[in-house]
């Protein structure tokens, strides 16, 4: 074996076309997915998924509807346990855990249709998303030993740091159900931020926005990763959002990848066109 | 003066909510306990204060599991039965180790908040697993059987300790726990337990309910809380962050069972005569109500509707046979009055126009 330096991984063979950066292409990739799959009954939903993901990558998954993209982020996080395959983690292997342990291991995910926890304020909401960055025992928090005083200060601040980065430090206090939808998903995306994740899954974060607000989303998408330094990938219906920020795009179609590679690649591939467009007629 | 002023306007809404409640709660007590040791509150209105108070920590316990927790119980009676009956046992057996009552008094609500606590585990461990409305199918059904187990509870005290035996054919009576000399029996199956010493006070009662708002509000406003409250308003988010789901919905449940427990032992010690058979299915109800009409999650709400509905039947005495139906009529008003749309409109009118005054 040649003495050479490689790259320190557990790299299972992925099949080629895995769309890592150049800048990440010396670490070791942050998601690797092989043959992942599952059926729902005889149907099969999501099948042969081969996918990696470089520490420091904006991925996108596009696909027409009911192509299976949000079944691929809930196979992800474990709302649903794959029939078939692997999922490593930044190398770890994710086969039996629930959803909260992958949260912990840093996935962290928004939702297509928002779920906020409507009742509590914008802050708390962010607060629950620092959840395991605190750490005091029911009884420190009844008690209010001098280290709930702490913790709590400390997670404040956070909170409205993490609030910050969309502006949103003014409406702490306020009801996070009350609030515009367009705020709400950005919310959303700090609660899931809040938990210290190294891949960050956006599920449709445009959706609903106005075209100024999508454009301000991407720039926050770009921002998000240079500050935090983590890989996003993310589903989209918006090609301008998926094609101006995305260093690679997944195309899926009835539950399988017929696609992997840059906006230009996917733009020119004949599957992706007759995927969303139909067959051309013949002359 | 300015400076506790500009202090209090500092504080959080939810900060300010806490402090109002315990505020209510010590005034409140400062005004009734001079009264009622001077005796010029009559006996039927002074005989009202620890159940009261029992019933304000079983509303606001219930509050926890309801309310914050947002899992229906349907039977938060049977665990103030766990607690009462074992801080009866408690209370009784070790009269004559400790003379002092007050001491007494609170080794039985402490031991009353295990019990129950420990019947929260047992029900709480296999149904919280699930989701959906089990909880509710099976707190009922607890609320019910502990009602029979401890009609069929015989337990007496004599030199050499605690006897009980389980009359589960019918056939046995006092006379198997072979009693020594200066024995007494404590709980006598279907009669339940007599002759017990009355040592609640109504001082007792008030420290009770000042213990489970400090729980309850404390635990609120911490990461816990959040987490408990997290689950309530979407599950499935919650786990995405992070937070272990039936961790979480245990220590809310368990500890909402283990305060229900406390208020049975306050409310056991304050009869010389109590059946099991007063903790039944309309006891649950009755508490559940209080919760309702005070507001899912609010915990000063659930104190004073406790307060008012439980005086309220006690107040129309004198109308007799319409007591009951008056009192179903200020139930569905206050129903009303809560839930429609047009009245809360007004009242956010009215609150507004004051901020707005305030700030102007």
């Amino acid at each position: 074996m040649p003495e050479n330096k490689r790259p320190r991984t557990k790299m299972v063979p992925v099949p080629s076309h895995s769309i890592i950066p150049e800048r990440d292409a010396d670490k070791s990739p942050i998601l690797e997915c092989s043959h992942l799959g599952i059926d729902f009954g005889g149907l099969k939903a999501v099948d042969d998924f081969n996918l990696t993901i470089g520490r420091t990558e904006i991925a996108g998954l596009i696909g027409p509807n009911g192509a299976g993209k949000t079944t691929v982020f809930n196979l992800l996080t474990k709302v649903y346990q794959p029939t078939r395959g692997t999922i490593l983690l930044d190398g770890m292997d994710t086969a039996g855990k629930t959803t909260a342990q992958l949260s912990r291991m840093g996935i962290a995910r928004t939702f297509q249709n928002i779920r906020l926890f409507s009742n509590l304020s914008v802050e708390d909401n962010v607060k629950i998303g620092l959840h395991n960055q605190e750490q005091y025992s029911m009884l420190t928090g009844v008690l209010r030993l001098p280290k709930y005083w702490r913790q709590e200060k400390a997670a404040h601040e956070r909170a409205l740091e993490l609030l910050s980065i969309f502006d949103m430090q003014g409406m702490a206090n306020f009801k996070a159900g009350s609030l515009p939808y367009g705020v709400q998903r950005r919310l959303e995306i700090v609660r899931a931020l809040a938990t210290g994740p190294s891949l960050l899954l956006l599920d449709e974060p445009a959706a609903g926005m106005n075209p100024s607000e999508t454009a301000e989303l991407m720039e926050n998408i770009i921002k998000i990763r240079d500050t935090f330094q983590i890989a996003i990938m993310l589903i989209e219906h918006d090609m301008n959002l998926v094609m101006g920020v995305c260093e690679g795009i997944c195309v899926l179609n009835f539950g399988q990848i017929i696609a992997k590679g840059t906006a230009e690649e996917i733009q020119a591939n004949p599957a992706v066109i007759e995927a969303y467009l139909g067959k051309q007629k013949e002359a | 003066m300015h400076k506790i002023k500009s202090w209090y306007s500092g504080l959080k809404k939810a900060t300010k909510t806490d402090f109002a409640t315990y505020l209510g709660v010590i005034l409140a007590f400062l005004i009734v306990f001079p009264l009622q040791q001077k005796g010029i509150l009559s006996r039927s209105v002074s005989g009202m204060l620890i159940p009261l108070c029992a019933y304000i920590v079983m509303a606001v316990s219930l509050n926890l599991t309801v309310g914050i927790l947002g899992e229906l119980s349907l039977g938060h009676a049977g665990f103030m039965s766990v607690g009462a009956f074992s801080g009866i046992v408690t209370a009784m057996s070790l009269q004559s180790a400790i003379p002092s009552p007050a001491v007494r008094l609170c080794l039985a609500i402490v031991v009353g908040a295990v019990c129950a606590g420990v019947a929260g585990v047992i029900v709480g461990v296999p149904v919280l697993r699930l989701h959906g409305d089990y909880l509710a199918i099976v707190t009922l059904a607890f609320g019910e059987i502990i009602r029979d187990l401890i009609t069929c509870l015989l337990v007496g005290y004599d030199s050499r300790g605690l006897h009980v035996i389980f009359n589960a054919s019918g056939s046995r009576t006092l006379e198997d726990l072979h009693l020594a000399e200066g024995g007494f029996a404590i709980i006598k199956g279907a009669q339940g337990a007599t002759g017990t010493e009355k040592i609640s006070t109504f001082f007792a009662g008030f420290v009770l309910i000042m213990l489970t708002l400090i729980i309850v509000l404390n635990l609120v406003r911490s990461r816990s809380g959040r987490a408990i409250m997290a689950l309530r308003d979407n599950r499935i988010a919650a786990e995405s962050v992070g937070i272990n789901v039936t961790k979480y919905k245990l220590m809310g449940f368990i500890t909402s069972a283990a305060l229900a427990g406390a208020a049975g032992a306050l409310y056991g010690l304050n009869y010389s005569n109590l059946s099991a058979t007063k903790f039944d299915f309309n006891t649950s109800i009755l508490v559940l109500v209080f919760v309702v009409l005070g507001g899912l999650g609010n915990i000063w709400g659930s104190i004073i509707a406790t307060a008012v509905l439980y005086v309220l039947p006690e107040a129309l005495r004198g109308f007799a046979d319409y007591r009951m139906l008056i009192y179903a009529i200020v139930l569905i008003l206050v129903m009303l009055a809560t839930n429609s749309d047009s009245v809360r409109n007004l009242y956010s009118r009215l609150f507004q126009r004051k901020e707005a005054e305030r700030d102007a």
